[in-house]
């Protein structure tokens, strides 16, 4: 199985609430901690899931999606992060509603040094923009961050990015690709 | 420097001719001049236009179509903004949504900042590329005439479709439309039924 075993509880939490809240694209590109909820969307006939070639498309295709009167999400690490800069100003120039779920790496047993410089930026980068950051470090309190989440973008009006913390989605575990 | 635009297509005329064949369609403008070529063919509760953002539009298209699968859905962009999110193809090749259609206005130039040498005058061939990420509807346009062949894919919603046109190396009139996206994109939503927000 797949380096989100053990994590399956909270991350299917990611998605049953993303899905509660009417949520019905999800934008992405993977990331392991993202990967039950990934699955769910791609098996669930009343969600689209787009995977992407860079997360700036999906800043673009959640913004397309309200305009067309859907609820988007977009789902990315936070290296993906600093892709996204410019076309940030789509949010606060348009007052898009905007929810994303950022699976942060750089920050905790972090074996990788690469991943190191865009997670420490990652809620500067964030907060620079515009963009409102909460952060869950705690399995149980999921459901309840991401619905909070829900209601400042898409009730509040707000652009809203929940950090999961690296500490919550644990070292990474290499997995064969066929599980 | 030599041209051939003599030949090409004026993107004023095209751009209008687009419009006025499809009043009901959702159209998203890339910045520069497809924004103020679209503006000047009229202004539209449901365009949306772009002044920033560059490398957005077919991206930004996409969601709308796939929240709006009844509603015909039209990316305008310039050869450098498509360029520049040139993955959001990919991602339109893998959707396939059946009710979007990219047009992309092709001078082979950066217009807005001076007209420099761009990426399809140097090398690049955007149908080609399109139909390497999957877009299998993809073709050119260098004749007015050919409007007609935009205009039947848009009705069709039949797939994604992509129509490279080879655009006048030109600098028409500069006509702005609203700067004030949050205003925009009220007013697209609500000429859809939405509220503001």
């Amino acid at each position: 199985m797949s380096a989100s075993d053990g994590n399956g509880g909270w991350q299917q939490a990611v998605f049953d609430t993303l899905k509660a809240g009417g949520i019905r694209q999800i934008a992405f590109v993977p990331d392991a901690g993202h990967a039950t909820a990934i699955r769910a969307a791609e098996a669930d006939p009343d969600i689209r899931d787009v995977v992407l070639t860079t997360e700036e498309e999906g800043v673009a295709l959640v913004c397309g999606a309200w305009l067309g009167g859907e609820r988007a999400a977009l789902l990315m690490q936070s290296s993906g992060v600093g892709n996204c800069v410019n076309m940030f100003s789509l949010l606060r120039n348009c007052r898009f509603p905007f929810l994303s779920i950022v699976t942060m790496r750089g920050e905790y047993a972090e074996f990788n040094p690469w991943q190191v410089p865009m997670g420490k930026a990652t809620p500067a980068v964030l907060e620079s923009m515009g963009i409102t950051v909460m952060r869950v470090s705690e399995p149980q309190q999921v459901a309840e961050i991401v619905g909070a989440g829900i209601d400042a973008a898409f009730q509040a009006g707000e652009r809203v990015a929940i950090l999961l913390s690296q500490s919550l989605i644990g070292r990474k575990q290499w997995v064969a690709s066929n599980e | 420097m030599s041209n051939a635009s003599g030949g090409l297509v004026d993107r004023r005329v095209l751009v209008r001719a687009l419009i006025d064949a499809l009043p009901d369609a959702l159209v998203v403008s890339g910045l520069g001049s497809p924004s103020y070529d679209l503006f000047a063919a009229g202004d539209r509760e449901l365009n949306f236009y772009l002044w920033g953002a560059m490398g957005g539009a077919s991206s930004l298209a996409l969601g709308l179509a796939l929240a709006q699968p009844e509603r015909s859905v039209i990316a305008i962009s310039g050869d450098g903004e498509q360029l520049m999110g040139i993955g959001s193809l990919a991602t339109i090749g893998a959707q396939r949504p059946e009710n979007l259609t990219i047009v992309v206005l092709d001078n082979g130039r950066y217009g807005e900042t001076g007209m420099q040498p761009a990426h399809t005058s140097l090398g690049t061939n955007l149908v080609e590329v399109a139909r390497g990420f999957g877009i299998a509807d993809a073709f050119e346009v260098d004749r007015l005439d050919q409007a007609g062949e935009i205009v039947r894919r848009v009705n069709a919603r039949a797939g994604v479709a992509f129509a490279r046109v080879k655009v006048q190396v030109n600098e028409p009139p500069r006509t702005f439309p609203p700067r004030d996206g949050s205003f925009v994109k009220n007013r697209f939503r609500a000429a859809l039924g939405f509220d503001p927000f």
